[in-house]
């Protein structure tokens, strides 16, 4: 990797259990993640992939277990849960970007609304994300007139619009067509070098192979086994890995 | 279709033109049944027309509606004070003027809607005999006026977009009391005119105007009071909507009217208009509070979890992000619910308001009338219906219109 990777921990995860109703969607999860490292999330569908990074900034709540995102834990108390979701982006398989609003205000909202910027300032900044994303010229465009791939590249801008010091992503090229991956992919393989620590839930083995610093394999709502890709790829230790990569690969 | 046909290059045929005599032939007299049809409707439209317009020029009812459009506008309002009304009129286009120039977009469409109605309206009064009175005249003047205003607007605030943004969005806001206070007054050289002499197209348009505005954050709060996880709240919320829903518009005026001064202390001082805008606002905020929750269910769940993820707290996530979207997904329901509401205020004459309809009851009583054979009230109520029927359609026009403005973002 490009960038050195501290010591410290910037997540940390502990006996994290997750229940919907009777049905235990998170079972002990331990998991700690250092400051600029980029993980790689995967697993069979329906593992607890999902639910696990959205405990992260608190769109679901644990039950059991502490999680600590950059010193502060994760509580009810609302404070904390706002602190952090200022420090953290999300990008979702869907985009979710705001239909009503254009790239640019998509991309100057939280900005404004949250940090209180000028429209002025947002703006400038807006643009020049939008430029490392590549789509500059789409700014005043709305959503519904982009390609999938240009909108997962906004919704990738209006992340980094609130300069996060975590990135989340749920499998962010699930939903694009194939020969609009390689731009998305291109997009967080920069932003990987950039020193920005990063927790992705992908099945782009070739990304995870070249960026991931490790590689997280959920199944069952349970992490099964995690190291660096080198070694998933050629060794790993459980059969179920071992199973799942057979089939994806 | 037409970025397809630009990108191959290829243009499309031209279609065959068909000339006036071809197309009757081909639509109305292709075959024998179809000829047969086509002649009775052709009678039917011309026995219509020669009747109508026989009556548009021939009926004597014309001058009751012509000397009394005074009272049509604004029911028994102190002559002298009828500047104020012009006031609030003139207010209204500069504000909607001024808003075409910051905004473009959806508010040009309803400025300019406004603006077209109002030189129909210069137009049509310009056409009464100049017997008429000095009304006809003034306002014919004061139509022309609010159009010019509307231009005036539109031409000013383009130029200072920027600057005049929140001025605009401020002065609307003021707007509504500020109507209220120049209506009613506050002595000096505004001597105080009470609601019981307001009345004609005036009150129709401020007591659904009064509703519409009234009712909208009513409407919002049940709409997000019935979709939260507070359950007295939303049981309240449920309650009020059902029971709303549950009875006709009638029955709240008659409630506001008669049971408001049994439960306010002093209720029996309460004027009867003010009573009459709490029952519409009531009863409209109701069906505004379905219209909205179906709109928010519509919204897929991504949006708030996008809003929330990026920190917006809840209520920036509903302001910004949830209602703007409902609003959009329920415009057409929403516009003709107001339409609705705007033509039920007519009910108040039950509750012993002179509105538009009640202003045209007033004059057909006129005992000068009795004289005229078969009475005044035909051209009266066309007239009123005409009023009724353009407004209306302006509104739905405008809907329209906005939809179309809005689905440029879509696709
Ligand atoms: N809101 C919910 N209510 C009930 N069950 C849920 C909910 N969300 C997810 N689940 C269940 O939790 C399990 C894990 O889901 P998810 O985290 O989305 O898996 P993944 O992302 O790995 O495909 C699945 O069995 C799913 O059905
Ligand atoms: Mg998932």
């Amino acid at each position: 990797m490009s960038h050195p990777i501290s010591t410290e921990d910037i997540i940390i995860c502990e006996h994290v259990n997750k229940w919907y109703g009777d049905y235990h969607a998170l079972r002990d999860v331990n998991l700690r993640v250092k400051k600029g490292e980029v993980i790689v999330i995967f697993g069979p569908s329906g593992s607890g992939k999902s639910t696990f990074i959205r405990t992260i900034n608190r769109l679901e709540e644990h039950q059991e277990g502490r999680i600590i995102v950059d010193g502060i834990e994760m509580t009810n108390d609302i404070r904390n849960i706002d602190t952090i979701r200022r420090e953290t982006g999300m990008v979702f398989q869907q985009f979710n970007l705001f239909p009503h609003l254009t790239v640019l205000e998509n991309v100057t909202l939280a900005p404004i609304w949250v940090r209180k910027q000028t429209r002025a300032e947002s703006e400038i900044r807006a643009i020049e994300l939008l430029e490392r994303v590549g789509i500059k010229e789409q700014a005043r465009k709305f959503p519904g007139q982009l390609s999938g791939g240009q909108q997962q590249r906004v919704a990738i801008a209006r992340a980094l619009a609130m300069s996060p010091r975590i990135l989340l992503f749920d499998e962010p090229t699930s939903a694009l067509d194939p020969e609009m991956i390689k731009e998305v992919l291109d997009v967080m393989r920069e932003l990987a070098g950039s020193g920005i620590t990063m927790l992705c839930v992908t099945h782009e083995m070739g990304f995870a192979r070249e960026v991931a610093n490790r590689m997280v394999f959920m199944d069952k709502g349970q992490v099964v086994e995690e190291g660096v890709p080198a070694q998933i790829f050629s060794e790993p230790r459980q059969d179920r890995t071992r199973l799942f990569l057979s089939q994806i690969l | 279709m037409a970025s397809t046909d630009l990108s191959t290059g290829r243009t499309r045929p031209a279609r065959p033109s068909i000339d006036a005599l071809g197309w009757l032939r081909e639509n109305l007299f292709s075959s024998w049944l179809n000829t047969l049809i086509s002649l009775v409707l052709l009678w039917m439209i011309y026995e219509l027309v020669s009747g109508l317009a026989g009556f548009i020029f021939h009926a004597q009812g014309w001058s009751a509606v012509a000397s009394n459009l005074k009272l049509l506008l604004t029911w028994t309002y102190p002559p002298d004070q009828l500047w104020r009304p012009q006031l609030v009129f003139g207010l209204l286009a500069l504000l909607l003027g001024l808003s075409a120039g910051v905004w473009r977009g959806i508010t040009l469409v309803l400025a300019t809607g406004f603006g077209a109605l109002c030189l129909i309206a210069a137009l049509l009064a310009l056409a009464l005999p100049a017997t008429a009175n000095q009304v006809a005249l003034q306002a014919w003047q004061m139509c022309l006026a609010a159009a010019a205003l509307v231009l005036a607007g539109y031409g000013g605030s383009t130029a200072a977009r920027e600057r005049l943004r929140w001025p605009v969005v401020i002065a609307w806001v003021l707007l509504y009391p500020t109507v209220i206070l120049i209506l009613r007054g506050v002595g000096g050289a505004m001597p105080v005119v009470g609601s019981n002499l307001w009345g004609g197209l005036m009150l129709t348009v401020l007591l659904s105007a009064s509703g519409i505005v009234l009712s909208f954050p009513l409407g919002v709060l049940l709409a997000l009071g019935r979709r939260g996880n507070l359950p007295v709240i939303r049981w309240f919320c449920v309650a009020y909507i059902e029971l709303i829903r549950g009875v006709p518009l009638v029955t709240v005026l008659y409630m506001a009217s008669l049971m408001l001064p049994l439960f306010l202390p002093g209720g029996e001082n309460i004027d009867q208009l003010v009573r009459a805008t709490v029952a519409v606002t009531l009863f409209s905020a109701a069906y505004l509070a379905e219209i909205l929750r179906g709109g928010l269910q519509a919204i897929p769940k991504g949006q708030a979890e996008a809003a929330r993820a990026l920190g917006l707290n809840m209520f920036q996530t509903t302001l910004l992000i949830m209602l703007p979207q409902a609003l959009r997904a329920v415009i057409p329901v929403l516009v003709s619910h107001f339409i609705s509401l705007f033509k039920d205020t007519s009910l108040v004459v039950i509750v012993g308001l002179a509105d538009l309809l009640g202003a045209a009851q007033g004059i057909v009583g006129q005992p000068q009338w009795l004289g005229t054979p078969g009475g005044v009230w035909r051209e009266t109520f066309l007239v009123i219906a005409v009023i009724y029927w353009a407004l209306s359609f302006t509104m739905s026009r405008s809907a329209r219109q906005i939809e179309l403005e809005l689905n440029i973002g879509k696709q």
